[in-house]
């Protein structure tokens, strides 16, 4: 339903985006994906590229990408969108893609997928949603868990010897030559929100000239996997995520 | 004089309450009442909010649209 324009004298000046549908989103209270989806198609919204736009839903707590945004979407096997949006993208080169995936999709099953496109230098998009547990499935450990984070598979916290450090893979990828902005943000707090904002429409310009790939960290939070309250949780990875995920450019474009 | 308001819709809101410290003004508090998906929704309390749009961009369901008093009316 379209808000109405004017009540009592005051005047509109912030709706939902009209190209996020009616649906209610199926994620918990206070996940963090319902608000990139927001800003993502905000960012859509305004620059009017609606028509032009193509994403690739991934495997995971976002798996109904597609219900939320309306857009043209395509649904990718498990850790498989980034190679999914190569071809779209190879297939429709004037079309603005965008691939948008979790930390087990991105940066478990789909490495492999994900360091060659970018080594590649494809020119799309890769949104990349970390919010170090696999929430979909039941709090499981990820490749992105903080040492002594305690989830399912490790109950009494990680340890480095028999599960492996936490990876950090957009510093991984931004070493690579086909990586052209490589940046990470957060959406605990409204300026935060408003920096993603802007590293989104930043990235689907470079996109509009051929630069190559831009790849966006989200650092998030997973107030049923963590077993917190959404307010608690964004208090959590202030303290503890944020320090070991540092927000920030982490390549950006030689001028 | 009121400078600002919000309107919830109710039946999305899912009471993850971060709209409540996101908002400086501190003028929205959680409802009694329940809605369609026994979530307590978010409302205003008082009048003192000002338009800033801050609690609308951090919910995740997109279920706040934010008015604020015109410029030329003030």
């Amino acid at each position: 339903m379209e808000p109405v324009a004017n009540i009592g004298g005051m005047e509109l000046v912030y709706k939902k985006p009209h190209t996020l549908t009616e649906i209610p989103t199926h994620y918990c209270p206070g996940c963090a994906h319902g608000v990139v989806h927001k800003i993502l198609m905000e960012v859509v919204d305004e620059m009017g590229i609606q028509e032009e736009t193509i994403g690739v839903a991934p495997v995971g707590c976002s798996v109904f990408a597609y219900n939320y945004m309306n857009i043209d979407m395509q649904e990718a096997a498990h850790g498989r969108a980034s190679a999914v949006a190569t071809g779209i993208k190879r297939v429709l080169p004037n079309k603005y893609v965008f691939s948008y995936q979790g930390d087990g999709d991105l940066a478990a099953i789909g490495t492999g997928e994900t360091i060659h496109t970018v080594n590649r230098g494809e020119n799309i998009m890769i949104l990349f949603i970390n919010n170090g547990i696999y929430g979909m499935t039941g709090g499981q450990m990820a490749p992105t868990s903080l040492l002594g984070m305690k989830t399912t598979t490790s109950p009494f916290g990680r340890e480095a010897s028999t599960m492996g450090n936490p990876l950090k893979i957009t510093e991984l990828i931004a070493q690579l030559p086909g990586a052209y902005f490589v940046t990470r943000h957060a959406v605990y707090n409204t300026a935060a929100v408003r920096k993603l904002k802007k590293a989104i429409e930043v990235s689907f310009k470079y996109q509009k000239l051929n630069k190559g790939t831009c790849f966006i960290e989200v650092v998030s939070n997973c107030p049923n996997g963590w077993k917190m309250t959404p307010v608690e949780s964004n208090q959590w990875l202030e303290k503890n995520m944020l320090p070991f995920y540092p927000l920030g450019d982490i390549k950006v474009p030689k001028s | 004089m009121i400078r600002g308001t919000i309107i919830v819709a109710t039946d999305i809101c899912k009471a993850c309450e971060l709209c409540i410290t996101a908002c400086p003004q501190d003028c929205l508090e959680m409802s009694p009442n329940l809605n369609v998906k026994s979530y307590h929704y978010v409302q205003l309390k008082n009048d003192t909010c000002t338009g800033c749009v801050n609690c609308a961009i951090v919910c995740p369901d997109s279920a706040i649209t934010v008015y604020r008093q015109a410029k030329s009316a003030t």
